[in-house]
């Protein structure tokens, strides 16, 4: 009988690898979604009551979780709320969102990569306290940022982002009108209810961040990518070459034409410096025409359109360029119209990738993660994302920019002893609404480089809009303190 | 573990590894005395103070059970008691981890099961002083066996809990006949098997590739094993129905050698599966929960306990969340059927783990009985405790972790449970009968390391050694 035996043996160790492989696949394959479950109290419950870590800029912390008398223990506040409320978003007992919601796993100390920390709680019987999220963000660039876009008035509705070009580090990132998370991280979720509901009827939309994910069509800062397609299939150009100008323009195939505005592009053409300086429409027209939709949207995607920007920022919405447009379309397209729709992040890469000779770095937020007590776990490298253009293009994409800063629309960002470029834009999105302003500037002194872009949705009716009368200086205070001019 | 002698070149000669198990035993109470401190740590922040007394009672209770070994069953499997203590330690220490959580008081009445459990242990081993004996109580055994099956059937004694009906209260205690019952059926079916094997094997009919024993050889025992199983069904336990039917396939197989009696089994219970699923609104609700547990969050209690338990194993991770620190208590009835989800939050896969090989090494130890033992009897009545064990392992723990659907069955000695406890002590007890007869050297094989006087005892002598 021996044999059946050991056939029931082998049976029974089946049996039992099976078991072992099952609790494996709960316990450690599908622990993640369980645990992030909706009717999962138990997660919930302990996560509520447990330290979690904290959001770091620089040395500041923006949230935090700080001991309370009662079945909870802890309560996340976040000191600089305004600020940062779009970034860290809110975390209370239903749910969390933002960067609270997206580095759960790392804030509440589950992440597998924080093991030997959790190891070591257990054995030293200590209460396992979460990791912290160290942000690439300058506190003092980010307060500079937010100073300055909130200056414009209370009705202010805009962005600003500041990026470091040689890595990608997201330096500062503002969106007003924004909201205080401390009223969404409340202990009587009714109350938080009622406060959500309320900054989600208001008009001015306080909860979207607009550095991340609002997408509007750039206007004349979209120039800068047309003019680096037509330089990429050009060789023999540069900034003084003459290219199409002329004081209007009828976009192909209809009976619309587009002008300048009053501005100086000479009688059929004009150098492409000048083109730039003065923001010639007929100019940029005529070159996307010219590159087609196959040269244009190949460097527009190059420069991250049509893709999803930073992946560890939660909520990026993808910047787009058309495709399959047609020529009159495709003439607007060139000019940031139509049907080009781009964030303050993206107008940011745009310029951070000229500013390093045409590479493009993955833009990132999140710098490093830090155990409880301070030490390094894991620290984000700096990423290649694309090498976008050449490096002579880029070379011309400076000179056009500085041009355009020194004798051009965009002379209200210029800094003494510091090569500053700049493009403006000032768009229309529908007919009747107020217009907005963009502008996308670089600066670059002894070597160190720093890439704002300024959107402004809306500001107080009484001001006029324009791109470098509202944008310039604000781009300008941003580089000034990121560089550190002055000090 | 085991040596050649020149005198028996074909003959393995086992130690008795007495050494072995009591310090194994003593691994086993540091398992159960430090659970059972660190859920006072755990929980309130400090040993608890009846630390002292708990250890000293668990040390009484495996000091017992090994020098009761060691008078009567001197080559006992060692590893087999050791396992368990720390399988009813553990379980101990998770209940009372619950009973604080809950305010319940579980884990003293399961202290009083456990001493009951192990006085019944060495009743076992000390009376029974050859497992051959049972082979003349097989029809007793089984008539026992269906009697005690159809105990909770009867009114005033028989009580009803969660849907089944397979609980007797005799005096104020409530007692599950099924488990001992389960211990019976072992016999019976291995006393007849090993008796009726070779008609079983041989006499018959060939019908489609399957050759079918004569109705008078198959035909008691399959009765038998129908009554019981109709009784099952009709209590509505079906994690005790198909630990049932499964062993009964394996010792049919083990006694005929025919593999194709688990073709024939398999292909039977596919059947029984599938007329079950359709006549029985019970079974219908289990599957669909097992397919779609959180569907049924809120409609179904079991579904509840089921996803809990799953939120608790998930939780726990691969190092659980520490003794004290989770929240097994939202998992209802964790102390009895999920008490393994308790220990998965707390104690992580690797303590699920743990408790899992653990029982893979009393299944082995079971088996290994069965290879060694010299007569046919033993070797199926030890196959058939092994693969009892085995079986009800895998249903409940594979119903909590939802590999199969959910049954409802106590795990084998971390439950809370009486008679499931004191059953499954009485198991180990055979289990250790077998395993002394079958390791035992035999008459005339000299021991090779003196430390056993054959002469002096009495026991080897007069075994008669059945050629199997």
């Amino acid at each position: 009988m021996n044999k059946p035996i050991r056939t029931v043996g082998v049976f029974c160790m089946l049996l039992f690898i099976a078991l072992l492989a099952q609790s494996t696949n709960l316990q450690f394959f599908r622990s993640g979604e369980l645990n992030d479950r909706p009717e999962n109290r138990r997660v919930q419950e302990a996560r509520f009551s447990a330290e979690r870590g904290s959001i770091l800029a620089g040395d500041t912390e923006i949230a935090l979780s700080v001991p309370v008398d009662d079945r909870y223990l802890y309560q996340r506040q976040y000191p600089v709320a305004a600020q940062y409320a779009h970034m860290t978003g809110w975390f209370y007992f239903g749910g969390a969102s933002g960067l609270e919601r997206a580095e759960n796993r790392v804030l509440s100390g589950d992440d597998p990569s924080l093991f030997v920390n959790q190891l070591s709680d257990l054995l030293a019987n200590r209460n396992p306290a979460g990791s912290n999220v160290g942000l690439t963000i300058d506190p003092d660039v980010q307060q500079v940022a937010y100073d300055q876009l909130a200056a414009q008035g209370d009705e202010v509705q805009g962005a600003v982002v500041a990026l470091e070009p040689s890595t990608g580090r997201i330096l500062a990132s503002v969106s007003l009108p924004t909201y205080d998370p401390n009223q969404l991280a409340l202990r009587d979720v009714t109350q938080v209810q009622e406060n959500y509901q309320a900054l989600y009827d208001d008009e001015a939309n306080p909860l979207t961040n607009r550095a991340v994910a609002t997408t509007l069509p750039p206007g004349s800062t979209f120039k800068l990518v047309t003019a680096a397609a037509y330089l990429e299939d050009h060789p023999d150009v540069d900034a003084n070459t003459q290219v199409p100008g002329g004081s209007s323009y009828e976009l192909p195939g209809t009976s619309t034409s587009i002008a300048n505005g009053g501005r100086s592009c000479g009688e059929t053409t004009v150098s492409l410096s000048q083109a730039m300086e003065q923001s010639c429409n007929t100019t940029f027209l005529q070159l996307a025409v010219e590159e087609g939709q196959e040269g244009m949207t190949e460097v527009a995607d190059a420069f991250g359109f049509n893709a999803d920007p930073a992946e560890d920022y939660p909520g990026t919405a993808a910047s787009a360029y058309p495709e399959n447009a047609s020529d009159d379309l495709l003439a607007k397209s060139g000019i940031g119209q139509q049907d080009v729709r781009a964030t303050p992040l993206q107008m940011a890469m745009v310029a951070a990738t000229i500013a390093n000779d045409g590479v493009l770095m993955e833009p990132y937020l999140i710098d490093r993660i830090t155990s409880p007590d301070g030490e390094t776990i894991t620290r984000h490298e700096p990423e290649e994302r694309a090498e976008v253009v050449s490096s002579r293009t880029a070379g011309i994409l400076q000179e056009l920019m500085v041009n355009t800063v020194e004798q051009g629309t965009a002379r209200q960002a210029r800094i003494d002893g510091v090569e500053v470029g700049g493009k403006t834009g000032t768009a229309e999105n529908c007919d009747g609404c107020r217009p907005y302003a963009w502008f996308v500037s670089y600066g670059e002194r002894d070597g160190q480089q720093v890439a704002v872009a300024v959107m402004l949705q809306n500001v107080s009716p009484n001001v006029s809009i324009s791109g470098g009368g509202l944008g310039g200086p604000i781009a300008k205070a941003v580089m000034e303190q990121a560089l550190g001019v002055g000090e | 573990m085991s040596q050649v002698t020149s005198a028996s070149p074909d003959q393995f000669v086992h130690r008795s590894r007495r050494g072995a198990e009591l310090f194994l035993l003593l691994l086993a109470l540091g398992v159960g005395a430090g659970a059972y401190a660190a859920v006072g740590l755990g929980i309130e922040g400090e040993v608890p103070p009846d630390m002292i007394g708990y250890t000293g009672w668990l040390a009484v209770l495996m000091i017992a059970a090994h020098v009761a070994i060691r008078m009567t069953a001197q080559y006992a499997d060692p590893i087999l008691l050791p396992v368990v203590a720390a399988l009813n330690g553990l379980g101990l220490a998770v209940i009372h981890r619950l009973d604080l959580a809950n305010n319940s008081n579980f884990a003293r009445q399961q202290l009083i099961w456990m001493t009951l459990g192990v006085v019944l242990f060495i009743l076992t081993i000390t009376l029974l002083r050859d497992h051959r004996v049972l082979q003349r109580y097989t029809y007793t055994s089984g008539l026992l066996a269906i009697g005690l099956l159809l105990l909770p059937m009867m009114p005033l004694i028989g009580n009803e809990v969660r849907g089944a009906r397979i609980w007797i209260n005799v005096a104020g205690f409530s007692f599950q006949p099924g488990e001992i019952a389960k211990l019976l059926l072992v016999i019976t079916f291995a006393g007849y098997l090993v008796l009726h094997r070779d008609a079983l094997a041989l006499a018959g009919r060939r019908l489609l590739f399957v050759d079918l024993p004569r109705g008078r050889d198959l035909g008691p025992i399959l009765g038998m094993w129908l009554v019981s199983l109709g009784i099952l069904v009709f209590q509505r336990d079906l994690g005790s129905s198909l630990m049932f039917f499964g062993m009964f396939l394996v010792l049919l197989y083990v006694a005929t050698e025919r593999p194709g009696w688990l073709v024939v089994g398999g292909g039977l219970f596919v059947a029984g599966a599938f007329l079950g699923y359709q006549a029985f609104s019970h079974v219908r609700n289990r599957f669909e929960i097992w397919l779609s547990p959180f569907d049924y969050v809120d409609r179904t209690p079991g579904s509840g306990q089921l996803v809990e338990s799953m939120f608790g194993m998930a939780w726990g991770g691969l190092i659980g969340r520490g003794f004290g620190e989770g929240q097994p208590w939202r998992i209802p009835f964790a102390e009895s059927d999920f008490i393994v989800g308790a220990i998965g939050e707390e104690l992580g896969l690797t303590g699920v783990m743990a408790v899992i090989l653990l029982f893979a090494i009393i299944v082995e130890r079971g088996l290994r009985t069965a290879l060694v033992c010299r007569d046919g009897f033993g070797k199926l009545v030890a196959t058939g405790l092994a693969t009892i064990v085995a079986l009800q392992v895998f249903v409940v723990v594979g119903g909590v972790t939802t590999l199969i659907p959910l049954t409802g069955l106590t795990t084998p000695f971390l439950s809370y449970g009486g008679s499931s406890l004191v059953a499954n002590w009485v198991l180990v007890g055979l289990l250790l009968r077998i395993s002394d007869q079958a390791r035992r050297p035999l008459p005339g094989v000299e021991e090779p390391y003196g430390t056993y006087d054959s002469g002096a005892d009495e026991a080897t002598q007069v075994v008669k050694v059945v050629k199997p």
